[in-house]
């Protein structure tokens, strides 16, 4: 009885993981991918976006989304309508060069990793495999989830050789996520001290790059982020796991070698 | 003269016909409304105005259905000290340390007046986040074991203080604030009527629907703007949706606690169809940006129905036959059975709430007592346990998913046969402004428990105050609580079965 059910359940879950990480196609309505912007857009409804926009991700003069900023609401999308402003279901957002998640009129081009700026290291010693610690930093808990996501079963992000880790020492970086509280500022610093060099930074979700919602709130304290180089910003709110792993494999450069390998 | 008022969830009253008493008087009022065990503390707080610091304590009778208002002032200039009510009510001992972390006010008679979450507006800024004053007990075999404030696991921080002897914890001290991002603040700070629905939708963002819905029921009700009876079901569906999504996520958790791989794996996968059809729904597996003020961005289209109901059916094959298996397995019983309890008489005295509540045979679900938007037309049935364990924390989420799905289908055939037209998006949607000298309170149940947002008006429309409360905030006491003369290895089966929000509870 007791192997029976067990078996039972395991036949019913079926094949949960998705094959290939780099190939699931997200629904249309999926309102974090990579925006485009028309280049019809008219002065005045620049203005109009940009004064609605909650965080100030939209630049008017010429027009400008930023994805570090962009919380994802799309109320500029419903404001002018999809043929204007439209957010894509292209979940590969993520990038280690912070100028490239600013999104300019007619830009369509998929958003990349600058190999340029990737240091050495990156890709040669963690190529194989990658040890991270979390860290919350005034994250609302979306983030976080997400994260745990990242290796569950559908995801399985441990197949490629990453993982969260408990300990700073056993790990090859820090991901941040949430604001950064002043509250949270010096144990912030106690961890990252404690990751052995060489070490990345992994910011994840909009927070995190920029404080989002809560930037310039009194409570926050993020002279950590600006001190250090960042390695990889992940855009969301709270970014999809899709996300988060194609742009860590990108980093790292796993990918191609993963795909000829298999 | 009438000693206190009384208004209903979401109810919008004139701030000046809230009676300001005496502060006898007001001990007197609320010493006598909670002798009643129907009612309970929802909120205590104060904001400063003129000067003047008014305190306002929110009441919830579960009888009655009502909520029970009153206030009493302090001159700033003049009084610095009242007296503590601790002594006769327990659960207001939380209120009044934030009261006197905020403003400086000192309690007397209360048992200690620790800080709350260090907020960046603290009255006393010597209290710093790493010389909190730690309860410690002394004697020779008598340790102490430190955790957090970063935790094994990706999870939110917080820090907690065992003091152990050998493995049985004897004390457990939660310290928290680490989370604290100003929330409240940037709502009085935040002037777009956008930015503040942001701000509700990230309070917590396990609970965003719940958060959300507070605050546009706060802020729909004091504009007046009445939802038509499609907007309400489909809200009502976000919520327990997002109950079922979290409640199946936390499953995993405690079986990966335990050490259960069928469960972990098997739970952690039957979220995942939950969230995805609420990103099919909205773009994002969270909800964030699905409610909002007036409108309703996402409209339940038939196709979105009949998806859900297909969803649900697939989702819920598949989960009798987990749930089924690990609440019958021994070894999970084993572990779950008699560990971390909390009593019945412990809950009534710190105030518990929500799901939690609800585990120790205390019957307070704002769904059933103050119900709102579809829960005041049809009710999903009640679950409640007794134990107060951890497997009672487990199994009344077992409860409340199969009573929620349940509760979706009447939802749906409700809609189904609804025939409001979809009150769709509009030129200036933002466009409106809050009235003058208003009071509102607004609660929703979470799948945590009551989730409070309380909006305060002053002269020209502006925010005077916004207070939030999550259940959370009433509830990390009974997680210390629950750890003593636990084994220190219980701990994290203890803690996952609360799931408590740090965020939700540092603002």
């Amino acid at each position: 009885m007791f192997f029976l059910d067990t078996y039972q359940i395991i036949k019913h879950q079926g094949k949960q993981y998705i094959p290939d990480i780099t190939k699931p196609v997200l629904p249309d309505t999926y309102a974090m991918g990579r925006p485009v912007i028309s280049n019809t857009i008219t002065d005045d409804e620049a203005k109009a976006v940009a004064k609605l926009c909650p965080t100030s991700a939209i630049s008017d003069t010429p027009i400008s989304i930023d994805l570090g900023k962009c919380v994802f609401c799309k109320e500029c999308e419903r404001m002018l309508g999809e043929k204007k402003i439209h957010f894509t279901n292209d979940y590969k957002i993520a990038t280690n060069n912070r100028n490239n998640l600013i999104i300019n009129a007619s830009d369509n081009a998929t958003i990349q990793i600058d190999d340029n700026v990737v240091r050495k290291e990156i890709r040669k010693i963690f190529g194989h495999s990658l040890r991270l610690r979390q860290i919350s930093a005034g994250g609302d808990n979306s983030t976080e989830w997400e994260l745990n996501a990242c290796s569950n079963v559908n995801f399985d992000m441990g197949r490629y050789g990453i993982s969260f880790v408990a300990s700073p020492r056993h790990a090859d970086g820090i991901v941040i996520s949430g604001p950064v509280t002043a509250n949270m500022e010096e144990a912030l610093q106690i961890c990252f001290d404690a990751v052995p060099a060489p070490k990345i930074i992994i910011l994840a979700g909009t927070d995190a790059i920029s404080g989002g919602i809560f930037a310039g709130s009194a409570a926050l304290r993020r002279d950590f982020i600006n001190k250090y180089s960042i390695d990889l910003f992940v855009p969301g709110n709270p970014p999809h796991p899709l996300t988060f792993i194609n742009g860590v494999l990108d980093l790292i450069k796993k990918k191609n070698k993963l795909l000829s390998g298999m | 003269m009438k000693k206190y008022i009384q208004i209903s969830n979401a109810e919008p009253v004139d701030i000046h016909d809230v009676p300001v008493l005496r502060y006898e008087d007001f001990c007197d009022t609320v010493i006598v409304l909670l002798k009643d065990t129907q009612a309970h503390i929802i909120s205590y707080h104060a904001y400063k105005h003129q000067g003047v610091l008014r305190f306002i304590i929110i009441i919830a009778h579960d009888k009655t259905c009502l909520l029970y208002v009153t206030a009493h002032e302090l001159y700033l200039q003049f009084f610095k000290a009242i007296h503590s009510l601790v002594p006769d009510i327990p659960s207001i001992a939380m209120y009044e340390r934030e009261i006197c972390e905020n403003y400086g006010i000192d309690f007397i008679d209360h048992p200690w007046l620790k800080p709350v979450r260090y907020p960046h507006n603290r009255k006393n800024k010597l209290h710093e986040i790493f010389n909190y004053p730690f309860f410690t007990i002394s004697g020779d075999e008598v340790h102490e074991v430190g955790v957090g404030p970063i935790h094994a696991g990706v999870i939110e921080p917080g820090h907690f203080r065992f003091v152990c002897v050998g493995e049985n914890v004897k004390h457990l001290e939660i310290q928290l604030g680490y989370q604290h991002r100003g929330v409240e603040s940037l709502f009085i700070d935040k002037l777009h009527p956008l930015q503040r629905m942001i701000l509700a939708e990230s309070v917590a963002g396990d609970a965003v629907v719940a958060h959300a819905l507070a605050h546009i029921m706060a802020v729909e009700s004091i504009i007046g703007y009445i939802p038509t009876n499609r907007i309400q079901i489909s809200r009502t569906i976000a919520s327990e949706l997002e109950r079922i999504a979290v409640h199946v996520g936390d499953l995993s958790g405690i079986c990966t606690d335990i050490a259960y791989q069928l469960g972990s794996a098997v739970f952690g996968a039957l979220r995942t169809p939950i969230i995805n059809y609420i990103q099919s729904w909205c773009g994002n597996r969270f909800a964030k940006g699905l409610l909002r003020v007036g409108y309703e961005p996402y409209p339940l289209t038939t196709a979105l129905l009949s998806n859900l109901k297909n969803v649900l059916q697939v989702f819920e094959k598949k989960y009798v036959e987990i749930s089924d298996k690990t609440f019958s397995q021994p070894n999970v019983l084993n572990r779950l059975q008699k560990t971390g309890i909390v009593t019945t008489e412990q809950g009534l005295l710190t105030g518990a709430t929500g799901m939690i509540a609800r585990t120790m045979d205390i019957n307070r679900d704002i769904r059933l007592t103050h119900s709102y938007q579809y829960y005041l037309t049809s009710k999903p049935d009640k679950a409640i346990l007794e134990d107060g364990d951890t497997y009672a924390r487990s199994k009344i989420r077992d409860l409340e998913i199969r009573n929620s799905i349940k509760y979706i289908y009447t939802l749906i055939s409700a809609l189904e046969a609804s025939t409001d037209n979809f009150d769709k998006y509009r030129d200036n949607i933002f466009g409106y402004t809050l009235p003058a000298n208003k009071l509102v309170v607004s609660l929703t149940e979470s799948w945590r428990g009551e989730t409070m947002h309380a909006i305060i008006t002053g002269t020209t429309g502006e925010i005077l105050q916004y207070k939030i409360k999550d259940a959370s905030f009433n509830n990390w006491i009974a997680l210390a609580i629950a750890l003593r003369n636990n084994e220190i290895s219980d701990f994290p089966v203890c803690n996952k079965s609360f799931d408590l929000s740090y965020c939700g509870h540092d603002l």
